[in-house]
This record gives structure tokens, sequence and C-alpha cells, in this order.
């Protein structure tokens, strides 16, 4: 009796001690690749500085012309721009509008490359020709480009139609990678067994086969996240998307089109910024590389 | 005995007959397969550009025949007339006509011409601004390409020593900020921090008074101009070239041959050029695709950064002005440009790696 109630704890743990056993899992074995820890330390202090902060620090935008370019001060930690504004304060405010436009193009591109590169590797035959052949010419067009010359057409008014955009044009990569994933996967026994017994297509590719690459959707998703954002970054610094709020983006470009950049003491302010969507790349970049690792124990042991 | 010599008689040549066809035949196929690949990818970019500036809702032509009714108060025949002439097509035709039409023009190489330096023809203004991109873009890949392969290699032979750490993490880094950053960045501290470059005398992409021609001058001088945007192309991409031969090599180095190689006591030198070198660097033309297409694309901002006089820069001062026959076809040569480049890696990669043109089509 009493051993039968010692050995049930664990065997019958409660769904959040379930929870909390394979995070911790999860941050153990992500803290053996210290590069991806650090990243993935990176990537979570910037999410909640862009999305928590804002509701600690208030947005103030009126201009002190008596304190431009400060250097940093116990009153503005990071100094103030060309009107005397606190870049502190922006950068906090700054950073909600690219994050979210860069991880929904994100979330947009893994869901049409999950779904081509499937169908293309399970359907094989003229529709793998087919969408491969699509998939290689797109990736021949350069994107940034292309999202100019539709941004100089369409005019993006608003982040939704920026994510749409970025995320539907971002897939051919993607889904190469999905593609060459399933190929290997599709012969396995249990699709096997699903095919015996006549389960639909769509059933089997998105209820047998994507479940069992959740970890490479993931990282695939981390780094067209990258992408997006960088795109996204990109045309707002260039003024190809109508100005809206203040976002990292948007504070590179005042301060290149306003000639901030060529005055010496401008440095705090031009750098925050840019420091901010490099660090969260490259936040990112680690971050996809310790998954890898998480994902193919393989990897593990070689550590 | 009689037999077997029968049989060889009879199978001999026919066995030299197939192989030889059949490799001819395959080596065929696979340059007709590129082919076909990069024409269907100009294509597909033909018609999506068509698409783009002729039938989106609210579309170039539209806007533009609307403008020229309220600002300057035609009819709308006359507006339609003066819009038809500006973009070289017959707006009153069925929209398959107007398409064969376009690709009859494009054919011709005829671009249409500009909105806002009335009159000249797209395809002159490429020809003008095309070499500068060429020659920037062309310089960066290459030095890039050269010299990540050479640290790659050299990273693998030192592998887990100070420097491979300080190389991987310095490949890491630039490898993932974006390069337009990369390019502020140069700019603040190379030209208004540390005052170690003059900026505005580096803009453009020759100094007034320079004329172009193969002399020591013009050559100086257009390396001058274009210093800090190919800087900018070779740090950005040179960490994705550092760290797949990295890779690359330490697999090579476990490879039979090259324990016979060092079991026959060659010298190092010539085992880490002939054998290891060579075999490590062919799974990166693969990724020439993706880097092409991302320099190119990259150098559309790079350009506008440090005010190079490229197509990067024209197609952006078309986007802002609302040129769009300059638009279009700044974008159809930039689409081009790298399929081409493609088409060539293509070709030499195949020539390097037969097992590629053998293997047939994937």
């Amino acid at each position: 009796m009493a051993v039968a109630s010692h050995t049930a704890t664990p065997r019958d743990p409660t769904a959040a001690y379930r929870v909390w056993n394979w995070f911790a899992t999860t941050l153990k074995l992500m803290a053996r690749n210290k590069i991806g820890f650090a990243g993935f330390l990176v990537v979570v202090a910037i999410l909640l500085l862009a999305f928590i902060a804002p509701y600690f620090v208030a947005f103030d935008n009126t201009a002190r012309v008596d304190q431009i370019y400060q250097p940093p001060s116990a009153a503005h930690p990071l100094g103030t721009d060309s009107e005397g504004r606190d870049v502190w304060v922006q950068i906090i405010h700054g950073g909600r509008d690219i994050l979210t436009v860069g991880f929904l193009a994100a979330a947009i591109t893994t869901v049409i490359a999950v779904t081509l590169g499937s169908l293309s590797a399970y359907l094989g035959g003229r529709v793998d020709t087919l969408l491969t052949w699509l998939a290689d010419a797109f990736l021949s067009i350069p994107r940034i480009p292309l999202l100019a010359v539709l941004a100089g057409i369409l005019q993006f008014n608003s982040q939704l139609a920026l994510a749409l955009i970025i995320g539907l044009l971002g897939w051919p990569t993607l889904m190469r990678a999905i593609r060459s994933q399933v190929l290997s996967l599709k012969e396995r026994d249990y699709v096997e067994a699903a095919r015996a017994l006549d389960l639909s297509t769509s059933h089997i590719i998105f209820r047998e086969i994507a479940p069992n690459m959740v970890g490479y959707i993931a990282i695939n998703f981390t780094l067209a996240a990258t992408e997006a954002i960088y795109a996204s970054a990109g045309l707002i610094f260039l003024g190809l998307v109508p100005l809206s709020g203040s976002n990292w983006g948007v504070m590179i470009n005042l301060a290149w089109t306003r000639g901030a950049i060529f005055f010496k003491d401008s440095i705090w302010y031009i750098m925050a910024p840019i420091l901010m969507i490099s660090l969260f790349q490259l936040g990112l970049v680690g971050l996809a590389r310790s998954m890898s690792e998480i994902f193919d124990p393989r990897l593990r042991r070689g550590g | 005995m009689g037999v077997i010599q029968e049989q060889r008689t009879i199978l001999e040549p026919n066995i030299g007959v197939v192989v030889l066809g059949y490799g001819r035949r395959v080596a065929r196929h696979y340059l007709v397969h590129r082919l076909l690949r990069a024409f269907f990818t100009i294509f597909l970019v033909v018609s999506l550009s068509f698409f783009m500036f002729r039938l989106m809702p609210g579309s170039p032509v539209e806007v533009f025949i609307a403008n020229l009714q309220t600002q300057y108060s035609m009819t709308f025949e006359e507006a339609q007339q003066q819009a038809a002439s500006l973009f070289s097509i017959d707006l009153d035709a069925p929209v398959y006509l107007q398409y064969f039409d376009y690709l009859g023009n494009l054919a011709q190489g005829d671009l249409g011409s500009s909105l806002v330096s009335r009159g000249v023809p797209v395809s002159t203004l490429i020809l003008r601004y095309l070499p500068w991109t060429l020659f920037s873009v062309g310089m960066g890949l290459v030095i890039s390409f050269s010299v990540g392969v050479m640290l790659g290699m050299l990273m693998a032979y030192k592998r887990d020593t100070f420097l491979d750490y300080t190389l991987t993490t310095f490949a890491s880094v630039t490898h993932s900020i974006p390069n337009y950053l990369l390019a502020i960045m140069l700019i603040v501290y190379l030209g208004v921090q540390w005052e170690l470059l003059s900026i505005a005398k580096m803009r453009g992409s020759l100094s007034p008074g320079v004329k172009p021609g193969l002399t020591v001058p013009f050559i100086r001088d257009a390396f001058y101009h274009a210093a800090l945007p190919i800087l900018t192309y070779v740090l950005t991409t040179i960490g994705g070239w550092m760290l797949t031969m990295r890779s690359s090599t330490e697999a090579t180095l476990g490879e039979d041959y090259v324990t016979v190689a060092k079991a026959r006591g060659l010298p190092e030198r010539r085992i880490a050029t002939a054998y290891v070198g060579r075999n490590a660097a062919l799974p990166l033309f693969t990724q020439l695709t993706i880097a092409i297409a991302f320099v190119v694309g990259g150098s559309f901002i790079i350009e506008s950064i440090f005010v190079y006089q490229g197509l990067g820069l024209v197609l952006l001062n078309a986007i802002n002005q609302r040129d769009y026959p300059v638009m279009q076809g700044v974008f159809l040569v930039l689409t081009s440009m790298v399929v081409l480049v493609n088409l060539f890696a293509d070709l030499v990669y195949s020539r390097l790696d037969p097992r590629i043109r053998l293997g047939g089509g994937e």
C-alpha cells in the first residue's frame, strides 16, 4: 500500500507538473549550448521589453529643443534624439510593431511552406515537379526589390498588409526544407499504416507527418522570423511603408533622413535601434541553433 | 568458347554505343533542363510584372490616366493615348493581345520610356547604371566567396583553437546582422565617429572629371567609390561561406581518400588544395542561388545608403517618383541578372561535379 502510493506520484503527475517538467528539461538541454542559451535569453529579454515594458513606461513624444543629443544620464538612460525626446522610451515603445509584423509574417510563411512542401513531397509526380519549379523560380527573384515594387504599387497602409505580403512571398526556402524532410518521413511505417486505413491526404499530412516534424518546423519558423524582420525593417527604413507611430525601423529612418547620423553626438540615438534589431536577429539565430540541438538527439551528445 | 567469343563480338559495340549515347543524352538533357528552368523563371517574372503593373486593381496605368485627366484636364481618350504611347501599349486591345504585345516588345528590348524624364528609353537608363551594379555586386560576391572558402578551411584545420572560436563568432555575428544596418554602422563609425573616411566624397560611382577607360586613375577611382558597398556585401555574406566551408571541410577530412593521400606521403599543402579543398567547396555551389539573390536584393538598399549610382538607386528613385516603366524595367533586369548568374553557376558546378550532370534532373 505504502509502496503503491510512493510510486503513484511520479507515474500520475498533474498537468502542471508535466508542463513544468517539460519546461525544466528543455531549459536544461538549452543551457548546454551556451551560444544558443544566450540567444534564448536575449530573445526573451527583448520580447519582455517590447511587449510588457510599454505598460510601465509612459510614451512621451514632446520635443525639448534645449535637450538635443544629450549623452546618457539618469534621466535619459540612452540619451535624447534630434528633438530632445528620450531614446529609451522610444526603444521600449518601438519594438511591438516590428516584432508583431515579423512573427505574423513568419507564421503565414510557415503555414504556406508546410502545406506546399508536404503536398509536394507526399504527392510527388507532376505536383512535385510544378511546385519545386515554382519554388526555384521564386527563389531567384530578389525579395527586397519585389517587396519594394509591390509597396510602390499597393501602398501598404497597415501592419497587417505588410505582414501578409512578406509572409506570402517568403515560402520558397522553407518549402524546400520541409519538402526534403517529408520525403524521408513519408516512408515511415505509421504513414504506410495511415495510407492502408485509407485516411485522407490532409489527415496524413497534418495529423501524421506534421506533428512528427514540429521541432523542424519550429526551427524554420524562427529563421523565417529573422527574414521577415529583415524585410520589414528594411522597407520601413527606406520609407516605402507609410511611417506610423514610433518603431525601431522608423527611428532609423528618421535619423537617416534628417541627417542625424552625420552628427558625432547622435551616436546613442542612431545605434540604439540598430543594436536592438541586430541583437534580436542574433538571438533568434542562436535560439534556432539550440533548438536544433534539442530536437535532434543525435546532435545532443556531440554538444 | 566459340559461343562466348560470338557473344562478345555482338555485345561489345552495342555497349559502347549505348553508354556513349546515354551519356550524351543525359548531358544534353541536363543542359536543356537548366535552360528550360531559367527560361521558365524569366517568363514567370515577366508575367508577374505584367500582372502587377497592368491588371491589379488601381494599376499604375489606370492611376496615370486618372492623374492626366485631373491634373491636365485631358479627356479620357487623350489621356489614354498619351499613356499608351508612354507605356508603349495599346489599351483598346483585349488583355491577352496586350500581353502578347508586351512580350513582343520585351523580346526586342523595348521596355517603354521613363515618365519622369520624359522620352528617355528605360533600356538606355538601365545600360547606363547596370555596369556599376554588376561591378560592385560581382566584386563583393567573388571576394567574399574566395576569402570565405579559405578562412573556412583554415578554421576546419585549426578547429577548437582560439582562432577557430574567434572566426566562428565573427562569422555568426556578421551573418545575422541585416546588411543595411551594417552599412549604416560603417558610416557611423568609419565616417563620423572615427573620421577615417570622407563619406561625402565616396558617394556616387565616379569622381567628377574622371573619364571611363582602362587607365589607372579610373580603376582606382572606381574601387574607391565602390569600396564601402563591396565591404558591406563581403562582411554580410562571408560568414555563411565560412561556416559552411568549415563543416564541409571537417566532413571531407574524414574521407578515405584523404587518409590514403596522407599515407602516400603527399605534402600537406597538396592534400589541402587538390584533395580536401576541391571536394569540400562543392556543396557551396548549391548555396549560390540564395546568396546571389540575397546580395542583388540587398544591393537595392545598400546602394541607396551609400548613394552609389547603380540599378538599386535607380529603382528606389523610380519607386519614390512612381516612375512605373522604370520600376518594371529595372525589376526585370535585376531578376534576370540573378537567373543568368545562377544558370552560369549551375553549368560550372556540373562541370566540376559530374555526379550532378549524370544524375539527371534532381
